[in-house]
């Protein structure tokens, strides 16, 4: 038989002072968002801590769970929060492109950052890049670890397209802002001056020729532009990411897994969890949202069908049309559905285990509505407890 | 010749979005299905480059090219089963093969590959990936081969719905960057196709307060860029309690007759420990509230003024099976 996962003590990851980063990671959709407001809020309320939690999600989903109208680039405090021992929560949400600029205006000269700001490939660049977010969020992360004003941050991850976006962004944009193409874009001042770029000449004619012919000339000139204006960030932005990937691999920082019980969301957590083992991340365990967990589990579905059935024929046999038993008929109904429901859920859960028997899970019950409030926050975070 | 009337009349192109976590990929793989009923040839398109496609239809990872994935089952007035062709596009593929239908220039396409030159259209320059990636989906739905159009629909897997606007308004995105050029002018091209009548944005949404809430600013967004929203599907439909409206606004309440409750199970000859009847009416409470919740989301997406649909619940681990009876729900709705 399948065995059971160990139990993932999220009270104990939260109360321990070593504890400095948690980062929330998973597809979209199945609650990490809430997870990460909920696990900020219970290590203020409960566990005296001061917490920022760090959002990039643009749907403004944090903000609203928090009961604040809007969240900008700056912390700002969570109102109505207070701990035992003097705990306190900030929240923010991550405004990308000002995260970019600010970075361009610390690394360059006032005249050559305003020429990258003006430029039409650093806005899109800066504003729409998919690997743009995760940088940006990571970047934020190392800030506000460098500032030390709090001794716990929780991260949500952006919704990646996919699991991968989120650890390679900040390897991918120094890659390529250290790539052969942008060489190659630089070149007409250089070639011949590298030794590679020699090999490359052959080829480069035709290139560049291709590229003026797809894009256009103008297209062309700017990029060049953009990277020549940019040639002296490259060491500063390498440095950068590669300070903010040491941060994330460092202890005190811990890595949870969100995901839903459905086979999207496991299959994303799977891979996730295999990811984060490739790379020495420190994996603390699974948060499996959205549990439905139901109190007369001890009915099974073939019974509680089959008791529904009777209740109605003799419903439906009664002479004036009331045999009093409709209220029953669709409880009895309800529960076996979500008994199946349930089943098929525990055997996903199962999978997961099977494939990775030494990963901690915790589970959280689904919620009857939508958590929009603190309180619903609250709850979540007693859900912690349990396991 | 009309031979059925659906409210997507005229529509060639079908994009797709939705929420992560309400089954856009599932849903647009069955309104594909719908669409290819009756003896039709529907093209599936990904372009996420995370092979959804594949789970849903349970085959191998899908190259790049169409492939028949599916046959759909015939209709009363057109015996004749359809099919389902699907293709993972690719930005990567896309470019080469715009070089090549363009300029004749796939000889390039190595040079390209090598120097980063595809790295640069994902990675700096995400308008240029879009307009590719629609411009591929354009293509399909307005290719033509001897018998008219090689395909009677395409239905696009698209981006989610906070993204769907930057993704779609490709003429935007590419502005700042090429203000002429051949790269502008094909963007203008795949513009005007997304822009006409014969493309339609549809949302997948739950009856939840968030996707609900993105569903009607993505309607609005899409409104303000010019573009067609489409339907609104709402999907994982809750099966109805069977209850009386009365009777489960007050079950919503937390009113629940756990001594009629009992009095039934013991009728039916259920032992009752002594909390069986409390505990059901827990879940049964939990349900009607959870059904009343969804019928404000109900009202709230009816502001939107798009046709909806709704599809059932299927449990977990949807199957074909599972995704036949979605498409049977949609062609039923008038959706195809």
């Amino acid at each position: 038989m399948t065995g059971v996962p160990p139990p993932l003590d999220v009270d104990g990851l939260l109360r321990d002072r070593r504890t400095r980063i948690i980062v929330c990671c998973g597809s979209g959709g199945v609650g990490k968002t809430t997870t990460a407001a909920a696990l900020g809020l219970r290590a203020a309320a409960q566990h005296g801590r001061n917490v920022v939690v760090l959002t990039v999600d643009p749907a403004r989903r944090l903000a609203q769970s928090m009961g604040l109208s809007s969240l900008d680039n700056i912390p700002r405090p969570v109102p109505h929060v207070s701990g035992p021992d003097g705990g306190s929560l900030q929240a923010m949400m991550l405004d990308m492109k000002r995260t970019f600029d600010e970075i361009v205006e610390q690394h360059a000269d006032p005249d050559r950052a305003a020429q990258i700001l003006a430029n039409p490939f650093y806005q899109s660049l800066s504003s729409g890049f998919s690997g743009t977010q995760e940088y940006m969020a990571m970047e934020k992360l190392g800030q506000l670890r460098r500032s030390d004003t709090w001794d716990l941050i929780v991260v949500d991850t952006p919704p990646s397209r996919s699991a991968l976006d989120f650890l390679d962004a900040p390897q991918r944009l120094s890659r390529f802002l250290d790539g052969k193409l942008l060489r190659l874009l630089t070149a007409p001042a250089k070639v011949g001056g590298r030794a590679y770029l020699r090999v490359l000449n052959a080829g480069f004619g035709m290139v560049t020729g291709v590229l003026t012919k797809v894009l256009g000339a103008q297209v062309l000139r700017d990029a060049q532009t953009f990277v020549s204006a940019l040639d002296t960030m490259f060491g500063g932005f390498r440095e950068r990411a590669d300070y903010t990937y040491q941060l994330l691999r460092a202890p005190g920082t811990s890595f949870l897994v969100i995901a839903a019980p459905e086979p999207d969301a496991l299959r994303e957590a799977s891979y996730f969890v295999e990811r984060l083992a490739a790379e020495g991340m420190p994996l603390a365990g699974l948060v499996l949202n959205r549990v439905h967990e139901l109190p007369a589990a001890r009915l099974s579905a073939a019974r509680s069908l089959a008791a529904a059935e009777t209740l109605q024929a003799a419903d439906d046999g009664a002479q004036d049309g009331a045999g009093g038993h409709a209220l029953a008929v669709a409880a009895l109904r309800l529960h076996a559905g979500r008994m199946e429901l349930a089943a098929s859920e525990r055997r996903l859960a199962e999978h997961f285990t099977a494939a990775h028997p030494h990963i901690p899970v915790v589970q959280i019950p689904a919620q009857p509505e939508d958590v929009h409030d603190l309180e619903g926050l609250a709850a979540i975070g007693e859900s912690f407890l349990r396991a | 010749m009309r031979v059925r009337d659906t409210d997507w009349e005229g529509v060639r192109l079908h994009v797709v979005t939705g929420k992560g976590g309400t089954g856009k990929t599932t849903v647009a793989a069955a309104l594909a299905l719908a669409l290819a009923s009756g003896g039709r040839r529907v093209l599936l398109i990904e372009v996420e480059g995370r092979q959804g496609i594949a789970q849903v239809f349970d085959c191998p990872p899908l190259p790049y090219g169409e492939r028949k994935v599916a046959v759909a089952p015939g209709t009363a007035t057109r015996p004749g089963g359809g099919e389902v062709y699907a293709l993972a596009a690719d930005p990567e593929a896309a470019l080469l093969e715009y070089l090549e239908m363009f300029y004749n220039l796939r000889y390039a396409g190595t040079a390209l590959t090598r120097l980063g030159v595809v790295d640069f259209a994902t990675t700096i320059a995400p308008g240029l990936r879009d307009v590719l990636l629609t411009g591929k989906a354009a293509e399909a739905a307005r290719r033509k081969d001897a018998g008219g159009f090689r395909y009677d629909a395409v239905v696009m897997d698209a981006p989610p719905t906070g993204q769907i606007g930057r993704f779609l308004n490709v003429t935007a995105e590419m502005s700042g960057l090429a203000r002429v050029g051949p790269i502008r002018s094909h963007a203008d091209t795949v513009r005007k196709v997304i822009s006409s009548p014969a493309t339609a944005v549809h949302f997948v949404t739950l009856l939840e307060e968030m996707p609900v809430q993105e569903t009607l600013d993505g309607v609005a967004e899409l409104t303000g860029l010019g573009l067609q929203p489409g339907g609104i599907i709402i999907n994982m439909v809750p099966p109805p309690l069977g209850l009386p409206a009365d009777q489960l606004r007050a079950t919503a309440g937390g009113a629940v007759d756990t001594a009629v409750l009992a009095a039934s199970l013991k009728a039916a000859g259920i032992d009752d420990d002594g909390r069986l009847a409390a505990d059901l009416a827990t879940e049964l409470i939990a349900q009607a509230q959870t059904i009343t919740a969804g019928k404000a989301q109900r009202r709230r997406l009816a502001g939107a003024g798009q046709p909806r649909y709704d599809l059932p619940l299927v449990p977990y681990g949807m199957d074909l099976a599972g995704l036949y009876r979605l498409a049977a729900a949609l062609r039923e709705q008038g959706a195809a």
